[in-house]
């Protein structure tokens, strides 16, 4: 299209010419965008968010876990308290009952002593009744003949005399409760 | 008269001596390239090259920015995910709505290939937007209104899709006198038309004032007399249309496709 042509153009009618190579210019560009441009930024916006929210995730579960960890260990040291007091309560019932059996075996004990101690002692005043009875006999045969002025040495007569002064007493104890400790306490 | 005014005068009056203004012979350059195919008669001019060269650019650009593409971006990976994110998040899925996702590729397409023939008006050499020629708009909006229309017919089917355009849901009987024409007219026939003209217009109009200033910055520099001290003013001017053509740049290539996101929704979703 010379000059001349080109004054008296109307810019509202392009030649059919150019619309083609116009059309064919942006579709070669369409084509390439459609099929590879785009296609290759949105696989990275996926890439891009799908990072973002694994991250996300992966804060998630580490939270989770560090929630997890705390409710264990919360649970271990509520268990731990537990046993503790358990332990705490059978010592308590272990040191009373141990307590008890020493002092039922003190009373035992001192029970014991008491009736072993009992037991000498009526032993010893059996011992001293028997030695006294002896030597009450000689003291009062010695007195006597003291007393009445003539030796009373003959053995026969001076048995027969405290014999029978003996059992004199033990009867007189054995009629009366009363007489019988007063003469049980005198000797 | 001074001889400042006369140099005004001199850059204003037309023909002659005087100052050339561009025509619209800009947007048409010898062919470099002639051949007829099948009847249809091709011409390869500057621009169209101009325009495989920003395609080709454009795509260098993503395929090395997509390529390898990681979840911790390179510096050219997160320029080419900002590009497709704003398509993506801002339009697809924040414009239509749920099922808006599917139509991000197509959007994508749209608005790195407008943005890249935009760019060409500043570019160094270029200087002309593929864009400024009718042909490009036209084609891309003829393929969104093939687009929206089918999406709307597959989504809706094509008795309440049609039905819905001509008697918008809601509209007393009497209005619909009005309203079906123009719904009708605006729906099928004007919006591809001011999406196609919107994008053609900006460009064209951006490399006119361009040209003009940069133009005249010569022209004053090379006319004589005191002329030469107002060449500045219209080189500043030239250099304040050149940032304000990198907005409109910018702007179109994204209204062009929330536009075509919003001609989506409509037809994805029933009008309530």
């Amino acid at each position: 299209m010379n000059i001349l042509a080109a004054e008296s153009a109307n810019p509202l009618l392009p030649p059919v010419g150019e619309i083609i190579v116009g059309l064919i210019t942006f579709a070669i560009l369409a084509f390439v965008v459609i099929k590879f441009v785009v296609p290759s930024f949105e696989k990275a916006f996926v890439a891009r968010r799908e990072a973002i929210e694994g991250g996300l995730e992966r804060a998630e579960a580490m939270q989770a876990e560090a929630k997890a960890a705390l409710e264990q260990y919360r649970a271990q040291l509520a268990e731990a308290r537990g046993e503790a007091a358990q332990i705490r309560d059978a010592a308590r019932a272990e040191g009373q009952q141990i307590l008890e059996e020493l002092r039922t075996q003190a009373q035992e004990e001192s029970a014991r002593i008491v009736a072993r101690g009992e037991e000498q002692l009526a032993a010893q005043r059996q011992q001293i009744v028997h030695e006294l009875r002896g030597q009450i006999g000689t003291l009062a045969v010695d007195l006597a003949g003291r007393v009445v002025g003539e030796s009373l040495a003959d053995d026969a007569r001076r048995s027969g005399t405290v014999d029978r002064f003996l059992a004199e007493l033990d009867g007189m104890a054995a009629s009366g409760d009363g007489r019988g400790a007063v003469a049980e306490s005198n000797r | 008269m001074t001889s400042s005014a006369s140099a005004l005068g001199s850059v204003l009056a037309s023909g002659g001596e005087g100052f050339h203004a561009p025509t619209i012979a800009e947007f048409y350059p010898e062919p470099i390239a002639e051949f007829s195919l099948l009847g249809v008669d091709f011409a390869i001019t500057r621009i169209t090259i101009i325009s495989w060269v920003a395609t080709a650019a454009i795509l260098v650009f993503l395929v090395l920015a997509s390529r390898k593409a990681s979840i911790v971006p390179s510096r050219l990976q997160f320029l080419g995910e900002s590009g497709y994110s704003l398509v993506r998040d801002g339009m697809a899925r924040d414009v239509i709505g749920p099922k808006g996702l599917p139509f991000a590729p197509f959007l994508a397409s749209l608005f790195f290939f407008i943005l890249a023939n935009n760019a060409m008006s500043i570019i160094p050499f270029a200087q002309i937007s593929p864009m400024s020629k009718f042909a490009l708009p036209l084609v891309l909006a003829v393929l969104v209104w093939i687009l929206y229309n089918w999406v709307g017919i597959r989504e809706q089917g094509a008795g309440k899709y049609f039905k819905d355009a001509a008697i918008p849901p809601g509209v007393p009987v009497g209005a619909l006198i009005l309203v079906t024409p123009i719904e009708l007219l605006q729906v099928f026939i004007i919006r591809p038309f001011t999406l196609a003209v919107r994008l053609f217009a900006n460009m064209f109009a951006g490399h006119m004032l361009l040209v003009v200033f940069s133009l005249g910055t010569v022209y004053l520099l090379q006319v004589g007399n005191f002329s030469i001290i107002f060449s500045p003013f219209a080189f500043l001017m030239a250099l304040a249309m050149t940032f304000f053509e990198v907005l409109v740049i910018v702007l179109q290539a994204y209204v062009f496709t929330v536009l075509t996101a919003t001609y989506l929704n409509g037809a994805v979703e029933p009008a309530h």
